[in-house]
């Protein structure tokens, strides 16, 4: 059935691109982002999560092929300021709203940026 | 700082300072970059001047909340305008109807009241997202289902209220039809419960809709004459399993049996899941499968059928009916899914097969057969909803993929109301193509096929691109108004729509000189004499507003 094989290679692509959810990993993470990874995992992880199923994560794999945004999966990405995060949760892009402050509040924002930054090296 | 129409800056400074010590001051928003949070991220407005737009936004955490607030806003008349969670994308999203209302943002009431297992129900606050009550169901390890639309953070109320649909079984997707009770804070600040609420110490507002005397629950739905703060929605029993199966025909005309036994078989509860329409061999995808065909692609085609496809008129020619047949490829493939005992599944598919078998050369398959519960990611193999798993996996609609490199702003949902025949599918196909041809809606490419999502009729949805080019977004508005002009010739009118075109659709509705119309506004007055709230929605004005529009 080509329904049968859409679905076989769409979980093929999800585990090729590590499907599990990144909180599996959470030991690593130093303490002060887990409030942070909180605010992510609420928010941001049905869209950015890894792999195609997620509609944030395929638009940046498309739209940043090769090189270290390769995944698409913005809580790997090495190159993502703090002032970066926050201007796209406060604005929106392409088919991504903006999040109103009773959804992210000023201090979950800023939780949430630090922890996505957390690879950046700021300069 | 904004100020809203016809209040004068001392009197809404006034009434703000109210709203401060009514719920404290930082959750009343006054600044540009805060009400800014509010526009409509899909406003086919988008930077113009006619963009609806907040000039304030207060967000309580309690209905004693909202109550103060209704009262202030009455001795000030201030417009007022309540969302649940705000994320009514496609269809307003979280600006208001009437362009410098007061937000009155419902996201902070977000408490899951209730979730009853022996008699399968929830009671809601109105910022309870889908995923909300799913993670709690799941935390406490309750066995019902809720029945979610695509967008898992909408709010359960705010979707059932703008009378949006799901994809578990008949009884559960119409989200309206599956609620029982309301609590509401009247235009006056007054509070109601509607049905067995009405009672005090009630004990089945949930298990019984009616109560005694007129119900009048219908009337807080897409209207403006209360703010909904409670409501109770029937839950569906987790079932033990959950198949689905195709039913593939070969040819142009067998749409129409194809339909009518789907009607029979779905209207005697022979299948109850959502059943879902495609063509093989058109090249349309079956609404539930719009996802996989964003993430992988669509299927490959030969290029003679691709070829053949062009040819077409409203989908029909007889060399791609022949080519179909050379090349086993199904005309149409009806998608059927049935949740229950897999002995009463099984022979409900063959009761099933048994009628559709009428039509000659009807081909059967079993695609799915899932043991349930499954856990959240291995619904993820499937369309979630249908599973009961919220996701936000549909916006992938628009969004940038490698087939689709210039992603769209958004998208604002045409979505007449056809009878559900396979006559009116060809209908509907030969009336809007021809319209969106010669307005130069990109709407069409060989044929659409509806949505199935009520029981007794089909949507036929037409996702109508937002750009980020004014002049764009212009000529779609235009054309998108004459599509509801058009349609509502033809007897069929919009089950829903965005704000800016409330007016047009209510238009349409205008049996015996608009009576349905002129008795919302009959309403209007004797419910909220001052017209501080949701002016505009679903065309509903209160008097002082009228005559101006």
């Amino acid at each position: 059935m080509r329904a049968r094989r859409i679905i076989g290679s769409l979980a093929a692509g999800v585990l090729l691109l590590g499907g599990a959810p990144l909180a599996v990993g959470a030991d690593t993470l130093a303490p002060r982002y887990a409030p942070g990874r909180a605010v992510y995992e609420k928010w941001c992880a049905p869209c950015h999560d890894p792999g195609i199923i997620h509609p944030g994560t395929h638009a940046l794999m498309t739209k940043y092929p090769g090189g270290s945004r390769a995944s698409g999966a913005i809580t790997a990405w090495t190159d993502l300021p703090v002032s970066y995060v926050t201007f796209m949760v406060r604005h929106g892009i392409s088919v991504m709203p903006q999040f109103r402050k009773t959804e992210i509040s000023d201090e979950e924002l800023a939780s949430l940026a630090a922890y996505l930054a957390r690879n950046t090296p700021t300069r | 700082m904004r100020v809203p129409p016809n209040v004068s800056a001392a009197a809404y400074a006034q009434a703000l300072a109210e709203f401060a010590q009514a719920i404290g001051g930082e959750w009343v928003f006054t600044s540009d970059a805060d009400l800014d949070l509010y526009r409509d991220a899909f406003s086919p407005f988008l930077n113009e001047p006619e963009e609806r737009i907040a000039s304030g936004a207060l967000a309580p955490l309690s209905t004693e909340q909202v109550q103060q607030i209704v009262r202030i806003a009455n001795k000030y008349r201030i417009p007022l305008y309540p969302i649940s969670t705000g994320r009514n994308l496609g269809y307003g999203g979280s600006a208001p109807a009437y362009s410098g209302s007061v937000v009155l943002d419902l996201k902070r009431m977000n408490r899951i009241l209730e979730v009853n297992e022996q008699h399968a129900f929830a009671l809601v606050e109105p910022g309870v997202s889908y995923f909300d009550l799913y993670h709690h169901i799941q935390e406490h390890k309750l066995k019902v289902w809720i029945d979610c639309p695509d967008p898992g953070w909408g709010s359960v109320m705010g979707n059932a209220l703008d009378r949006g649909g799901g994809y578990t079984t008949a009884n559960y997707r119409n989200h309206f039809d599956s609620h029982c009770g309301m609590e509401i804070v009247l235009p006056n600040g007054e509070l109601l419960r509607t049905g067995m609420g009405a009672i005090p110490n009630a004990q089945t507002w949930q298990q019984y809709k009616s109560g005694c005397g007129p119900w009048i629950d219908g009337i807080f739905s897409q209207s403006n004459y209360g703010i909904v703060t409670k409501m109770g929605f029937w839950l569906m029993p987790q079932p033990e399993a959950y198949q689905r199966c195709t039913v593939s025909v070969p040819r142009y005309k067998d749409l129409l049996p194809l339909v009518e036994i789907l009607n029979f078989v779905e209207n005697s509860r022979i299948t109850s899941g959502f059943p879902d329409l495609e063509s093989p061999l058109l090249g349309y995808p079956p609404v539930g499968q719009i996802q996989l065909w964003n993430e992988t692609g669509p299927p490959k085609m030969s290029a003679e059928q691709l070829n053949l496809m062009k040819g077409t008129k409203l989908g029909y020619s007889p060399q791609i009916e022949a080519y179909g047949t050379r090349a086993g490829i199904p005309y149409w493939r009806l998608w059927l899914s049935f949740h229950g005992p897999e002995e009463v599944i099984q022979a409900q598919w063959r009761a099933a097969q048994r009628h559709f078998a009428r039509i000659d050369g009807a081909k059967f398959a079993v695609v799915d057969q899932v043991k349930l519960p499954v856990a959240a990611q291995q619904a993820t193999q499937y369309h979630e909803p249908e599973l009961g798993v919220p996701s936000l996996r549909a916006f992938s609609i628009g969004a940038r993929t490698p087939w689709n490199p210039t992603p769209s702003k958004g998208h604002m949902w045409f979505s007449p109301i056809i009878p559900r025949s396979g006559e009116a599918i060809i209908e509907a196909n030969r009336v809007f193509s021809e319209a969106a041809k010669s307005l130069g809606m990109p709407l069409f490419t060989t044929f659409t096929l509806p949505a199935c999502f009520w029981e007794r009729a089909f949507i036929f949805i037409l996702a109508t691109p937002v750009t980020e080019d004014p002049k764009t977004n212009m000529h779609y508005r235009e054309g998108f108004k004459k599509l509801i002009e058009i349609g509502g010739q033809h007897g069929w009118g919009e089950y829903r729509t965005a704000p800016v075109f409330q007016h047009a659709v209510m238009d349409v509705y205008s049996f015996n000189n608009h009576a349905l119309q002129r008795f919302h506004a009959t309403l209007k007055d004797a419910i909220d004499p001052n017209g501080i709230l949701s002016a505009g929605r679903y065309d509903i004005w209160p008097r002082h507003l009228r005559e101006k529009t």
